[in-house]
């Protein structure tokens, strides 16, 4: 008994698509990996190996002495602490004040509720450079110019439209019925919030606070025209950026970049919701 | 419960948002038209005369026009990549989120070590033997190589952003019509052109307006790359307000921006406008 024989040409084709794809992927990837391992060798050069030229990719000497250098500069230390203290400050106050708007976008239908879309998408659309310079001016009348309260609430002005369509997505995954049954079953709208809905948010409101503190702690510019003694850390990199040598600028970013790598790690699963869909 | 309880909810956020963002666009709109003693065009002129203001512009808009539209062709081949279910599609995923959470500070800084006069692509030119002595990719007197490494700066940390917000876009759309396309004979391009991307129109939509408006804003990275020799319009705002101590000026670049960002918005949403808007989730 004779085959038919078969044409292999389409399963052919298939793979050869599926390497081709496989490639494409490893390219992008060393696109956006490679700089940052670039960076982090450069920060972890000695000083010698720094200098040299051309240079090998990897340095002939590691050496944390840049690093040790730039985090014992002047004012780092305590700007990285202003940095966190802000983050952690406008994560807070962002929540506070928008995660109620957001309960209220996914639960109500009310007159005025388009208006106060557009209000959040108008807020989104303004740069930060319109009101970095007048709020410096009127910090310095009301006194708190200069101070971790002051970025805080710029910070906070800037993530709040964020933060209020986040957790309206996150409150519309939480099924209503579950909220109406423990008010059957005899709690307040209060407790019911404390102990059903908020428990059944968290995972969502926790994401959406790392991606505030991720925005906090990457603005640069309302922080820069806003301090002047107590710095955040980009802030501070910016200001020395002019008068240090690259050894200085490299440890920086390396310290600036890091994070990043953690931050996308413990946001990994909500990324989608929190730049995709809830950003219309 | 409707009634005052969602207003009452809202309340907070509204006044916070009215009292940061009202106000100082009120008072930045006033200190760029007044003086001590009344209305002036002064700073304006003052602006226009300066240098800097026109290289600045030019330079900011070439910028966008170059970047944005690499971004989004970039982010819509990542998408497709990641679609067609690649080996190790989590870990790619996750390198390709990773400069969503990378500053332009940070990424102005990170492309030093390759552009510097003696940073790896110069190394590796020499290496290879196409370059004798290097390129001076950042000296002041050439604008187009610091131009293309503030653009591949730019594209290396706010694709990811585009790609997420594809990506996303994608997995919302319903598989039937790409079946159905498919059944039909269509062949890949042919879906993709006439299938995926109209479907993707809403999503593209704010993939481009977003982006728009925050390239608008970048600053910092060429900033990191060149100092003030390759400026641009937000860092414009930066050297007067912090370096030349005149906030009156820099409300006056300030508001060149927010002319631009609300003009491109406008802009964006006429030419890719839908038959049934869209219009906030």
């Amino acid at each position: 008994m004779t085959r038919p024989p078969v044409d292999l040409a389409p399963l052919r084709r298939r793979r050869q698509r599926r390497i081709l794809v496989q490639l494409a992927c490893i390219a992008v990837s060393t696109f956006l990996l490679l700089p940052i391992v670039l960076i982090g060798l450069s920060a972890l050069s000695s000083r010698t190996a720094l200098t040299e030229f051309p240079k090998p990719l990897l340095p002939s000497e590691f050496d944390t002495e840049s690093v040790l250098g730039f985090i014992g500069g002047t004012g780092v230390v305590p700007a990285f602490g202003n940095s966190v203290l802000v983050g952690v400050y406008t994560v807070l106050l962002a929540l506070l004040l928008g995660a109620p708007a957001g309960y209220a976008l996914s639960r109500f239908d009310f007159r005025g509720r388009d208006a106060y879309q557009v209000l959040i998408l108008l807020v989104r659309a303004l740069p930060i450079v319109v009101l970095s310079v007048p709020l410096a001016t009127m910090f310095l009348r009301v006194g708190v110019d200069d101070t971790v309260f002051a970025v805080t609430l710029v910070h906070t002005a800037l993530a709040l439209p964020t933060t209020i369509l986040i957790t309206a997505s996150i409150f519309v995954g939480v099924p209503r019925d579950v909220e109406e049954a423990a008010l059957v079953f005899g709690c307040t709208p209060l407790q019911a919030m404390r102990r059903v809905v908020l428990p059944m948010a968290l995972p969502g409101l926790a994401a959406s606070s790392v991606f505030t503190f991720v925005l906090s702690w990457n603005e640069v510019l309302g922080a820069a025209v806003l301090t002047l003694g107590h710095r955040t850390l980009p802030a501070q990199v910016l200001a020395s950026l002019a008068d240090s040598p690259n050894a200085y600028r490299f440890a920086g970013g390396f310290v600036l970049v890091l994070p990043a790598l953690l931050f996308i790690f413990l946001m990994r699963r909500y990324l989608l919701n929190m730049w995709g869909t809830t950003l219309r | 419960m409707t009634g005052r309880t969602p207003w009452l909810l809202l309340a907070p956020s509204t006044v916070l948002l009215a009292l940061l963002f009202g106000w100082p666009l009120a008072q930045g709109v006033l200190a760029a038209f007044q003086d001590g003693s009344g209305f002036t065009l002064a700073h304006w002129q003052r602006l226009f005369t300066d240098p800097y203001f026109g290289q600045a512009l030019r330079n900011t808009v070439l910028l966008i026009v170059i970047v944005v539209p690499i971004q989004l062709v970039l982010a819509v081949g990542m998408t497709l990549l990641i679609q067609a279910k690649p080996r190790f599609a989590g870990v790619h995923f996750y390198l390709w989120a990773i400069p969503l959470a990378i500053s332009d500070l940070a990424a102005g800084l990170v492309w030093l070590t390759v552009f510097a006069d003696r940073g790896y692509l110069n190394s590796l030119l020499i290496t290879l033997g196409l370059s004798e002595h290097g390129i001076a990719w950042l000296s002041y007197d050439s604008p187009g190589t610091m131009l293309f490494a503030v653009v591949v700066a730019e594209v290396w940390r706010a694709t990811s952003m585009v790609f997420v917000i594809v990506v996303a876009g994608v997995q919302m759309l319903p598989p039937d019509y790409d079946e159905a396309a498919q059944v039909f004979g269509a062949t890949a391009w042919q879906r993709l052109w006439h299938v995926t991307l109209p479907l993707l129109r809403p999503s593209l939509q704010v993939a481009l307006i977003l982006r728009t408006i925050l390239a608008l804003q970048a600053f910092a990275v060429a900033q990191a790359l060149t100092g003030r020799d390759f400026p641009l319009l937000v860092g414009e705002t930066y050297q007067w307000h912090v370096t030349l101590q005149n906030p009156s000026v820099a409300s006056a670049v300030a508001l060149v921006v927010l002319a631009l960002s609300l003009g491109t918005a406008v802009l964006y949403l006429r030419a890719l406008r839908q038959p049934a808007g869209g219009g906030a989730r």
